[in-house]
């Protein structure tokens, strides 16, 4: 009989930050050699809050694909709870507690909505949540055209105020990631949430409650989009129905989760992972700013950067299940 | 006498109006193997799924104790100390021993999951089984397929298991393997669990029952204890009929060699030299881990050879894989029929001209006039060419499988394990169909695990050890023969 | 060719709610009392039903194909620019169009298959690059205009019949008869089970690649249409992934593959098309079409979810596909 022993692998876990430390100390040199500072203060701020939004939301999809789920309806959600924030707030400083709160509760409602259609009405995630992010662009476009609502000045001190180079949303992010992972990694929800990806069925049998993970980890996801919602309206002082869209957070964050070895068919990935795939988009951003390259090539370096790693990750896994 | 633990009395089903199981009364006692036979549709699975909470009974009464229970849900069952070790493995490859042991119930404290208590109590329970080997922070994935049987049933045990339902337990494995799980599921018996066991192998089943439950169409047949039953009264109560020649007579006249190797070899064969000729039904016998069928996949080229000659028709070929196989006349009945060798959703027509299809080209990939003549060359039972595979009995779904090879007119025809999981009847007429191929032309090379069946159709017997020929074996010779040279004692010690 | 006149697995529904559709059409909208109107909706939906179709062929071999949108929005920036309002230049401009959606479906099926990338991210990629490649291109807006020749395949008409009706059905046709073949039923068997397909001596990655290959080539074959039809824009190829998709699914095919016919898709694409067109005229706001479009998508998917529950009670035998072992057969049917 074989002993058989863990060993020590490269995850891509572990991947993803070497090649992020990579990028780091690329991305320093060739903006050295043209003059600048990448890791200044303001280079470090400008990392930090491009990544907050899309790590919030990147954080709640990958809870979701780890089940073997996906949500695309969460650009929209985005959008609409920064809606709710600043209408319900309405620029008073009282609302501001109601009007995190609702649009936490919209948010959640929505991922109900997911994680129901899903289970009880045996749609595919990709198509359920689609469905619903079509109905949340409808009554965006219905309703709105531009930005609508407004927050209080002491609520934008939650978009704005930094500690050093360190913003204090990215903290909250940071805050909230431990918080998840501890939850992914350390609870018995957490667990299921895994075996519910790795085999739904074998999950099922047993004795995990796999519907009510399912919308457990759809509520989750949407919370933290509805969250990245009520930062985004703190940041720009209003309502911005098309800001989570024109982001991208839906396939940007789902891009995310797969950057930091999240798998589609789910029961692989994890928060840490995830977030050092936001750093590796958020740096390859700033530096191309800082390089000024065109902003449409980052587009174009972002899809190749995708498909490559998840090309090495699949040659990696492959290479491990031959030895 | 032993305390009955479980009890069903009349349990009844039907879906959708079409009855499958009629009234079955089943007792299981504590430190007693209960066998439980019977074709495929006799309802077996059924059953397991009713006393699994998987399918709630029509009428009936399931009865845990004294008590009456009604089981909504799996877990319902698990509580009641009820719990089914399946033929497909139920594991997470990704996750460790015991986060599978675990998986559903995994203990809490302060609020996180406990993992030493889980890697304590798994390892607890590997010794109480006598099974080492084990590390229960393993990931399942690493252990060999055989050892996560064990796994498995670790997983049942620390749910306060008092009851296992085993479904063919044996199916995956082979050999010392066979004896290793016989040895473990003794052992339970001792230590005061009931088991369930369900079988095709009635040689296991005689082995370790005490008690023999058969079932019919649905119907409950006879409960017997095992001394009282012979093998042969056994077959009769389960096919309703003697079954007489199970293998048809050898009526072989070996033609010329269509397949030889010569000294082929690869990471896990050595020195391969055979002939498989026209006519003949040649037997590959081995062990689990031999590489019986890493033999096939080398031939097919899936796994090349590396080293020697491969001839067809006595020219040296290079098979390049399985579309290079396909033209050169090697046609590939694999081992898992549902996995690799059917396309479930499809029609039968789909699938019985899937090879056809998929590796010819032209007019020849086209024809499709003889798909009447060619199903029922093989005696395929289904509604009708557009009826779906998944719907058809595992009998009928291997014979499309041996019908989407025989559209294709091979020379060469390798089979293996044609009978894994179909039942008595089904097995019958796939050997019937097998020696009528080897009487019209065709060479075969037939794998298979279960000895009698080897033996019973083969015209001669290849013996693998450790990747090499231990030695060949003429029709008509016994299992011991194979199996001294098969464990590496020759035929001498035996 | 064992031809007869029997609808493939699934076809049914869609149609009823198609003629449903067509119908109600006739009742409430006056152009719909003559062919014309029809024939305007078959022009209005023709290329919706061309990229559904293409995208079909990805779907039903069990992968994604979300870059069609942007490689549509592509492919019309691309012509504007190299048409240049010249008609001299149309030829071989249509030619460079389908080449290159022809080459962006083989990047994609090359990637997928040689590289073991899944599909979902495969495209997601290219329609990233696609979209900023494009804009990198035109430096952000789109330059150029289309030749009169050039659009007259979107706009024009064979007498009475519009061009793109002819080139719809063309299409139509050609990839029910391509569904027929064996390497069209084999395409489906792969999207059920590749391990059969690659056992039985299929060319697994040739068939994947082809499936992409198709799919892109319809995309820009859809993108000549709609730039006659509707004109230059950035925003022109926007979400039409996501409606080609809607249409399939309506069309009762399963994500995932191995099931559900072309024709079933095409007129998943045609009722998506004729209920935008109904939801117009009884005046409901275009700003709902998506809500509508995510009702339906939602609704298509449960309903097919739940019949396929009931079959699946009714024929008893339940197997859980892709887990080998031998068969737990207790099927009813012996």
């Amino acid at each position: 009989m074989t002993l058989v022993r863990r060993r020590l692998t490269i995850t891509p876990t572990v991947t993803v930050y070497l090649a992020l430390a990579a990028l780091l100390v690329i991305g320093s040199i060739l903006v050295g050699a043209n003059g600048g500072v990448l890791l200044d203060q303001s280079g470090i701020l400008n990392i930090l809050t491009r990544s907050t939004l899309l790590g919030l939301v990147a954080i709640g999809q990958t809870m979701v694909i780890v089940t073997g789920s996906l949500d695309l309806s969460v650009a929209y959600l985005a959008g609409l709870c920064s809606l709710v924030t600043a209408e319900t707030m309405a620029g008073r400083t009282s609302m501001m507690v109601p009007g995190v709160l609702l649009a936490l509760a919209v948010a959640a409602v929505v991922g109900l909505i997911n994680g129901l259609v899903i289970t009880v009405l045996k749609a595919n995630a990709f198509i359920a949540t689609l469905g619903v992010a079509l109905i949340l662009r409808g009554y965006l476009e219905h309703n709105y055209t531009g930005p609508a609502g407004s927050v209080p000045r002491a609520f934008q001190h939650l978009g704005y105020d930094r500690i050093g180079p360190v913003p204090v949303s990215a903290l909250l992010v940071l805050l909230i990631g431990t918080a998840v992972w501890w939850f992914s990694r350390r609870t018995r929800t957490g667990y299921h949430l895994y075996a519910v990806g790795g085999d739904t069925e074998v999950a099922r049998l047993s004795g995990v409650r796999t519907s009510r993970t399912i919308v457990t980890a759809h509520v989750l996801c949407a919370s933290m989009a509805g969250l990245a919602g009520v930062l985004l309206a703190a940041r720009l002082g209003s309502g911005a129905p098309y800001a989570g869209t024109d982001a991208g957070y839906d396939l940007e964050s789902i891009a995310a989760a797969v950057l930091g070895g999240a798998v589609l068919t789910g029961g692989r990935g994890g928060v840490v992972g995830t977030i050092g795939g936001v750093l590796i988009l958020a740096t390859l951003d700033t530096v191309f700013d800082d390089l000024a390259v065109d902003p449409f090539l980052k587009d174009v370096v972002r899809g190749v950067v995708l498909v490559a790693a998840v090309a090495l990750y699949a040659r990696h896994r492959l290479s491990r299940r031959s030895s | 006498m032993n305390d009955v633990l479980v009890r069903l009395e009349g349990v009844t089903k039907s879906f959708l109006g079409v009855p499958v199981l009629r009234g079955i009364d089943l007792e299981l006692r504590a430190g007693e193997v209960h066998a439980l036979v019977g074709e495929n549709g006799a309802g077996k699975s059924t059953l397991l799924k009713v006393l699994a909470g998987a399918h709630r009974p029509d009428a009936g009464r399931i009865l845990v104790g004294d008590r009456e229970v009604s089981f909504a849900a799996p877990r319902d069952a698990q509580a009641a100390g009820i719990a089914i070790i399946h033929q497909e493995f139920n594991l997470l490859p990704h996750r460790t021993v015991a986060e599978n042991v675990y998986l559903g119930r995994e203990p809490v404290r302060r609020g996180q999951v406990d993992r030493r208590a889980m890697t304590a109590g798994t390892q607890r329970l590997l010794e109480w089984m006598g099974e080492d080997g084990i590390e229960p922070d393993a990931e399942v994935a690493r252990l060999p397929v055989a050892r996560r049987q064990v796994v498995e049933i670790v997983k049942a045990l620390s749910a306060d298991a008092k009851v296992l339902a085993m479904d063919e337990p044996t199916a995956a494995l082979a050999g010392s393997e066979v004896d290793r799980l016989c040895d473990l599921v003794r052992r339970l018996r001792e230590r005061g669990i009931a088991i369930l066991y369900v079988s095709h192998r009635l040689r296991e089943v005689f082995e370790l029952s005490q008690r023999i439950t058969v079932l019919k169409d649905g119907a409950f047949v006879s409960c017997s204890p095992t001394e009282d039953l012979s093998p042969g009264e056994l077959v009769r109560q389960m096919v309703g009929r003697p079954l007489g020649t199970l293998y048809p007579a050898r009526d072989s006249d070996p033609g010329e060699v269509r397949l030889a190797l010569r000294g082929a070899g690869n990471g896990r064969l050595r020195d391969l030299s055979f002939d498989v000729r026209a006519g003949e039904i040649v037997g590959l016998a081995g062990l689990q881990g031999s590489g019986r069928s890493a033999v096939a996949r080398a031939i097919w080229g899936v796994e090349p050879f590396t080293s020697g000659v491969v001839e067809l028709d006595g020219e040296p070929t290079t098979i390049t894989g399985p579309r290079s196989a396909v033209r050169n006349g090697i046609g590939y009945v694999t081992e898992d029929r549902q996995g690799d060798g059917l396309a479930l959703r499809q029609s039968v027509r789909d699938n019985a001209l899937l090879v056809r299809r998929a590796a010819l080209r032209g007019a020849a990939a086209r024809r499709d006039s003889d798909l009447g003549s060619l199903l029922e060359s093989v005696a395929v039972v289904a509604r009708g060419p557009d009826q779906e595979v998944r719907y058809l009995s595992g009998g009928n779904q291997q014979k499309v499988v041996l019908g989407k090879w025989l559209a294709v007119s091979p020379r060469i025809l390798i089979v293996d394990e044609p009978t894994r999981g179909i039942d008595v009847g089904a097995k019958q007429t796939v050997y019937r169909l097998l020696r009528k191929l080897a009487a019209d032309g065709l060479a075969i090379l037939m794998i298979a695990s279960e000895l009698p069946e080897l033996l019973g159709m083969s015209d001669r017997i290849l013996v693998l050890h450790n990747g090499a020929i231990a030695g060949e074996l003429p029709a008509g010779t016994s299992e011991e023969a194979v199996m001294g040279l098969a464990t590496g004692h020759g035929l001498g010690e035996v | 060719m064992n031809w007869r006149p029997r609808l493939a697995d699934g076809t049914a529904p869609v149609l009823i709610v198609l003629v449903v559709l067509l119908v109600t059409l006739a009742f409430v909208g006056p152009t719909f009392s003559e062919p014309a109107g029809y024939l305007a909706l078959l022009k209005r939906a023709a290329p919706l039903v061309i990229l559904a179709v293409g995208q079909y062929f990805v779907i039903v071999s069990g992968g994604f194909d979300l870059s069609v949108g942007s490689l549509v929005t592509a492919a019309v920036v691309i012509a504007a620019r190299l048409s240049d309002g010249a008609d001299a230049n149309t030829g071989w401009v249509i030619a460079l169009l389908l080449g290159f959606g022809l080459l962006v479906g083989l990047v994609n099926g090359l990637i997928t298959t040689r590289l073991l990338v899944p599909s979902f991210i495969v495209t997601l990629g290219m329609l990233l690059v696609l979209d900023g490649a494009v804009f990198l291109w035109t430096d952000g807006a789109p330059r150029g205009a289309l030749a009169p020749s050039f659009r007259v395949f979107g706009r024009g008409g064979f007498g009475q019949v519009p061009w793109s009706v002819l080139i719809l059905l063309g299409v139509v046709v050609a990839a029910a008869w391509f569904m027929r073949s064996g390497t069209g039923r084999t395409l489906v068997a792969l999207g059920d089970n590749e391990n059969a397909v690659r056992l039985a001596g299929g060319a697994v990655h040739r068939l994947r690649v082809l499936a992409f290959v198709l799919s892109g080539l319809l995309a820009a074959l859809a993108a000549i249409l709609l730039a006659g039809f509707a004109g230059v824009s950035a925003q022109v190829g926007q979400g039409l992934e996501f409606r080609a998709i809607t249409a399939v699914v309506l069309g009762g095919v399963v994500l995932g593959g191995g099931r559900g016919s072309v024709v079933a898709a095409a007129a998943g694409a045609l009722s998506l098309e004729a209920l935008f067109t109904l939801l117009n005229l009884i005046g409901v706001s275009g700003a709902l079409e998506s809500a509508v479009q995510g009702v339906i998508l939602i609704a298509a998917v449960a309903a097919a979810a739940h019949g396929k529950q009931l079959r699946r009670t009714h024929e008893q035998e339940v197997v859980r596909p892709g887990r080998g072992g031998a068969a737990r057969a207790d099927g009813v049917h012996q």
